[in-house]
């Protein structure tokens, strides 16, 4: 078996290892590095928060939902790495002790390297930089006021990590087609992109997922074309790269995928991963059904397409053949009246509550077109039909909201778990189709 | 001098490098055994039959063990002996350990223990409040019922009189370091104990009593944890006797630690409450009378709930005086967790309660509730009395809510949220000011004793060691700085090291905010005590008094000689004096009987306020912390930087526990929301954007280590500010009262919304 090769604070490293282990156990376990730390191993705390460099630069992840073989060719730094060679500190390390930022210290690491990551890629954003990282003991002020105060310092140099040449690995196909035919041969493996769910199975669920394939290594999955028509996104295109790609053509899209996980989750994330998993509350399915998405799933050598909405058949289950893999998914070019409301107990790096995705089309004062689509209401993400309806030819007023709201009814019965009472989801449903009211799009047609 | 500076926390350049050592990170020796506990799957029963055979073969499995596999005490609670380390036969919460598992890897632990087949003849579980009250499940005989002049007369001659109830969700403390422990086996038997815990004597006995070892057998250090709360006070309990047990059985170093979902399933969390009241009060808001119903949800074992049930009713009154009063009580018994300490123990329930009353009697008589508040405040006059009888001499609480409200510009504000509300109808804005009067000392008068142990080596080095632990909140700074203060010296010359049962004996919890006032005064004894013996050395030398020696700025000075300090301390040396010595302090003048309430349960009250604004989306409930003003009391602060950490991070966490943080058992009893993933804890946007924390600048009346006050839990009651704010721009969406529970969720406030608009109707 080949080794998983890549750079570990600076160094070259090989491993042979089980391919789910997680870089956390790996760190802590077997290289006696304990500074990063487990809070919670399920990529939700950002204890465990490691830098990754790979050809698109550095970035954040959860060491504790990734896995070895995922490293493979990359540069990764700990926090033990974040302080140089001769034990100088990084100027975002010296920000915190001088205001103050960490008090048990647990979740400091974590921190620190979020910190440097924002640092070096120049984000002063930190209210989002650091969403994923959680600390129970200082209410974050001194570490903004760190961050802050960091954030005009030169970045060291010994940050930068030449990227190791490596060897392919066999569960790690490099191009769609080598995907395609040894998944038709394997179609019970467990395909891995960013882990962010699969890497749950592992460390929560303690599952054993032989055979796995390793998709981060696939190029011809990873881009973005945008043309006249349609954008096209490929499956491993991850969450971050998406909101960036998206921005410029549906605000609405991008704010929402701000609030998707933390930063260290859209980092691994990957749109094909997303939908391909059918949960009833993944946060771009509304939001691409409502834009009117295609889906394009490969078999082997067959290609098919659909309507991202006809791809959820059931709670957990798609249409979906075995050996069957999400390739990309296509975004007909349009003006941007999509909204995205997103709902959840605590506004960032929470699952959704209710995810509702509003595109609605107003000419002359009239309803024309609509597409709105509802994660967190059903057991899959769907189209409010009934609520379409009642909107389409009808003059865009409150009136015609109401008559919606009442339709929406028809549409949905939710269920009532921990998140939100069912009750609740279809009034918060309700009021987010008057909030898009409320809040015309800026794009609004007035006159043909 | 050390003290009163803002000195960093000693371990942060360990902090931020990754070199602070927690329990998980101490290099284990070869062959260190993992453990897992298999945990029962119902709520309640008795267990008919355990089936480990699965559980044995797994590999990497060393020994599996049940409650009949333990050599000696089968008992991990904290006093009551209630609580088995491993069922006996009957489980009474799911989630409850019922055998252990000790295998060659920690993954290998944990995947064995779900192999295990447990059998039971099912009960039905006793879960909330009412099928506890139904059933009469409670600890104690009865309520316990506390009370001062006739509430009930007072309240029905007052010329208004309202009644309400409340429903307070409990919180997960999410420490970031779960639960952990390490035991290495020593000759004849002997155990050292490596734990994250607050409380190392009570790990130390646990460990003796299922060892069947003298408390001398065994030794437990902790040189820090990744943050307790209060959760780390009776929980680690479990884990440090199961590592012991296993240790001796095996030979072998055990280690354990949950993993984040057990850790939230098995540990306790804060108490839940329903608190009904009854209240009498005049055209002014003056309260003439009141009565509170204070149920509690303690969960499967006693645990410290009864102090906690306590602790809520003697901060009943809050900030106010109450002339007529009576506060009953119940401790009642379910099939859930065993709700433990939490940061404020009780107090901040008991707080919420009365601050609720407030706000309600405000909105009934269509008054600010800032003037309420302030027409109920205990004057600083010190001739009113606690509903127990203790007169409130120290009352700072009228002055500091007028300077905040001062300089937060409450009365401007308030206004332009009015303004806010006529012109908009989907957004709200609500604005409150709450005050904090919390009691400091251990309720359990005896607890209120520290030791702390001293040397000073002949390089003139300092080894600084006492009861107290560190689990972030800066004791051990603080501490360093009152002992170098005492010196003379700079504190880097003062080595702060783990706390150690083998060096300090019979310590208290670190809990009740008391770490830096008892500690610091055990430490300051000791220091006195060598700083003493150098002084007497010196004035015998010049022929001068002791108190003519001048310890300052790493010299010592005395008649016109000026030396190092480590010049004095290395001629005490070769004069053969003693360099080292032990201190100890006990806290003055407390009194309390805990059945009649009555008498002086605390050594004085630390006092604080909080404005926050906040606004909310009548669409959805949603909402935003705008802005946030405290002002808060630490006394003559011993660190002002650290005391500010405090209360920033104690208003977070207090504003997380009554609005985002909701528990949610199902009705078998399983708690759904136990990671972080489903139980959300504020993050980082989570802070109001505009943050401003100053401290008091009036000394401590009472007589403790530099006139500081304790600073750990007071500051978590700022958090109401948020919720009554949130009541409050509930409140403009129509004419009712919000009558608002906590948490006060996104859900919650929709429907209280929509509550307050039918009302109105």
């Amino acid at each position: 078996m080949s080794e998983i090769a890549f750079l570990l604070n600076g160094a070259p490293v090989r491993v042979q290892a089980d391919p789910t282990r997680t870089l956390l156990d790996w760190l802590r376990e077997d290289r006696r590095l304990t500074g990063t730390k487990e809070g919670c191993n399920e990529g939700d705390c950002g204890a465990c928060t490691v830098m990754v460099t790979d050809a698109d630069g550095p970035k954040t992840l959860n060491a504790c939902i990734l896995l070895l073989p995922q490293l493979h060719g990359k540069a990764v730094r700990t926090v033990e790495g974040i302080t140089g060679p001769e034990g100088q500190l990084h100027p975002v390390q010296e920000a915190m002790i001088a205001h103050h930022g960490s008090q048990c210290g647990f979740c400091t690491p974590g921190f620190v390297v979020s910190m440097a990551v924002a640092h070096k890629l120049g984000r002063q954003d930190f209210d989002d930089q650091l969403a994923g990282n959680l600390c129970r003991c200082t209410g974050y002020a001194p570490i903004i006021r760190a961050a802050e105060a960091a954030s005009d310092a030169p970045v060291p140099e010994w940050l930068d990590d030449p990227l190791p040449e490596v060897a392919p690995l066999p569960f790690r196909p490099e191009t769609a087609d080598e995907l395609a035919d040894w998944y038709l041969a394997h179609p019970d493996a467990t395909l891995i992109a960013g882990a962010t769910d699969v890497g749950l199975w592992v460390t929560k669920e303690l599952r054993n997922l032989a055979p796995v394939a390793f998709l981060n290594g696939v190029r011809d999955l990873r881009g973005v074309a945008v043309t006249e028509d349609a954008i096209r996104i490929g499956a491993c295109v991850t969450i971050s790269e998406l909101g960036r790609v998206i921005a410029p053509h549906f605000g609405g899209f991008a704010e929402l995928i701000r609030r998707y996980g933390s930063v260290q989750v859209r980092n691994a994330a990957t749109i094909g991963g997303n939908i391909a998993n059918g949960s009833p509350i993944g946060d771009s399915p509304p939001a691409l059904i409502a834009l009117g998405a295609v889906l394009h799933l490969r078999r082997g050598t067959e290609r098919r397409s659909l309507p991202l909405e006809e791809f959820f058949l059931d709670y957990r289950k798609q249409d979906r053949q075995p050996g069957e893999f999400v390739e990309a998914v296509t975004i007909p070019r349009q003006p941007d009246r999509l909204a995205c409301y997103k709902l959840s107990k605590r506004f960032d790096q929470d699952i959704s509550a209710v995810c509702g995705c509003f595109n609605v089309t107003v000419v002359d004062g009239v309803v024309t077109a609509a597409r709105i689509a509802f994660g967190g209401m059903a057991g899959i993400p769907k189209r409010a039909a009934a609520t379409e309806r009642a909107l389409i030819g009808q003059p865009w007023s409150e009136a015609t909201i109401s008559a919606a709201q009442a339709a929406l009814e028809l549409d949905f019965t939710p269920m009532s778990d921990m998140r939100a009472s069912a009750a609740y989801r279809t009034e918060a449903a309700k009021g987010m189709l008057m909030r898009y009211f409320l809040q015309p799009r800026p794009v609004l047609e007035v006159g043909a | 001098m050390s003290v009163a500076k803002p000195l960093p926390h000693d371990a942060a350049l360990l902090h931020v490098t990754g070199q602070a050592r927690y329990v998980d990170d101490i290099p284990a020796p070869a062959g260190t055994l993992h453990l897992a506990f298999g945990l029962s799957g119902i709520a309640h029963g008795r267990i008919t039959d355990i089936d480990l055979a699965a559980v044995r073969a797994a590999p990497g499995v060393v020994r599996v063990l049940t409650a009949d596999d333990l050599p000696f005490a089968n008992d991990v609670s904290a006093g009551a002996h209630d609580e088995p380390l491993l069922a006996d036969g009957m489980v009474h919460h799911l989630g409850q350990p019922v055998f252990l598992v000790v295998a060659e890897t920690h993954l290998a632990a944990r995947k064995a223990a779900r192999l295990g087949r447990i059998t039971y003849d099912e009960l039905r579980p006793i879960l909330t409040i009412d099928e506890a009250l139904e059933a009469g499940s409670r600890f104690e005989e009865g309520p316990r019922i506390w009370s001062r002049g006739d509430a009930a007369t007072a309240i029905d001659a007052a010329p208004h009189h309202i009644e309400g109830r409340m429903e307070i969700g409990g919180q997960e403390h999410f420490y970031l370091e779960g639960q952990a422990a390490f035991a290495l086996p020593q000759e004849n038997g002997d155990t050292v104990v490596h734990s994250s815990t607050q409380h190392p004597t009570e790990i130390q006995h646990k460990v003796a009593e299922a060892l069947g070892l003298p408390m001398s057998g065994v030794r437990v250090e902790v040189r820090r944890m990744g943050g307790g709360f209060g959760g780390k006070e009776s929980q680690g309990n479990a884990l440090a006797v199961a590592c012991a047990v296993a240790a001796r059985l095996t030979g072998r170093p055990c280690k354990m630690r949950y993993d984040r979902d057990d850790d939230m399933v098995i540990t306790g969390k804060r108490h839940d409450f329903r608190i009904s009241y009854r209240v009498g009060f005049d055209d002014q808001g003056r309260v003439q009378g009141i009565e509170f119903i204070q149920l509690c949800r303690c969960g499967w074992a006693q645990d410290l709930s009864l102090a906690v049930a306590d602790r809520a009713m003697l901060h009943a009154d809050n900030a106010y005086f109450l002339p007529n009063v009576r506060i009953e009580s119940h401790r009642l018994r379910t099939n859930t967790q065993s709700a433990t300490a939490f940061r404020g123990f009780g107090g901040p329930q008991g707080i919420v309660g009365i601050e609720r009353v407030m706000d309600h009697i405000a909105h009934h008589l269509g008054r600010d509730p800032l003037d309420i508040r302030q027409a109920n405040f205990y004057a600083p006059a010190g001739d009113q009395v606690t509903p127990y009888g203790m007169p409130v001499t120290d009352s700072i609480i009228g002055a500091l809510t007028e300077r905040l409200a001062r300089t937060s510009g409450y009365h401007a504000r308030r206004r332009a949220a009015a303004e806010w509300n006529a012109a908009n109808p989907v957004l709200k804005k609500g604005i409150a000011l709450t005050p904090v009067k919390f009691g400091i000392s251990f309720t359990l008068s005896h607890l209120n004793q520290a030791g702390a142990l001293v040397h000073v080596y002949q390089d003139g080095s300092i080894h600084l060691n006492h009861g107290g632990t560190e689990m972030g909140q800066g004791l051990f700074q603080k501490v360093a700085q009152v002992a170098a203060a005492g010196f003379g010296v700079d504190v880097s010359r003062v080595r702060i090291t783990a706390t150690d049962t083998g060096k300090v004996p019979n310590t208290s919890a670190t809990a009740a905010s008391s770490g830096s006032d008892l500690n610091g005064m055990a430490v300051k004894a000791a220091v006195d005590t060598i700083r003493t013996r150098l002084a007497e050395m010196l004035a015998q030398e010049h022929q001068c008094a002791p108190g003519d020696v001048r310890f300052a700025d790493d010299r010592v000075q005395v008649g016109g000689a000026d030396y190092a300090f480590e010049e004095v301390v290395h001629r005490a040396y070769t004069q053969r004096i003693s360099l080292s010595a032990t201190g100890f302090y006990q806290t003055p003048g407390l009194s309390w009987d805990r059945i009649r309430g009555e008498g002086r349960p605390f050594f004085y009250f630390a006092y604080g306020a909080a404005v926050s604004e906040v606004v909310l989306d009548t669409l959805t409930g949603e909402n935003r912390i705008l802005r946030t003003d405290i002002l808060h009391d630490a006394g003559a602060s011993l660190n002002p930087a650290l005391d500010k950490g405090q209360v920033e991070g104690g208003f977070v966490q207090g504003a997380g526990w009554l609005t985002t943080e909701e528990l949610v058992w199902d009705d078998k009893g399983r708690l759904r929301t136990h990671a972080p993933s489903t139980y959300k804890i504020p993050a980082c946007g989570d802070r109001p954007r505009i943050l401003n924390v100053a401290l008091w600048d009036g000394e401590n009346p009472a007589d403790t280590i530099y006139r500081s006050k304790a600073v750990g839990e007071p500051p978590l009651m700022h958090g109401i500010s948020v919720l009554m704010a949130l009541s409050d721009a509930v409140a403009a969406c129509g004419d009712a009262y919000p009558a608002l529970d906590a948490p006060a969720t996104a859900e919650r406030l929709l429907w209280a919304t929509r509550q307050v608009e039918v009302d109105e109707l």
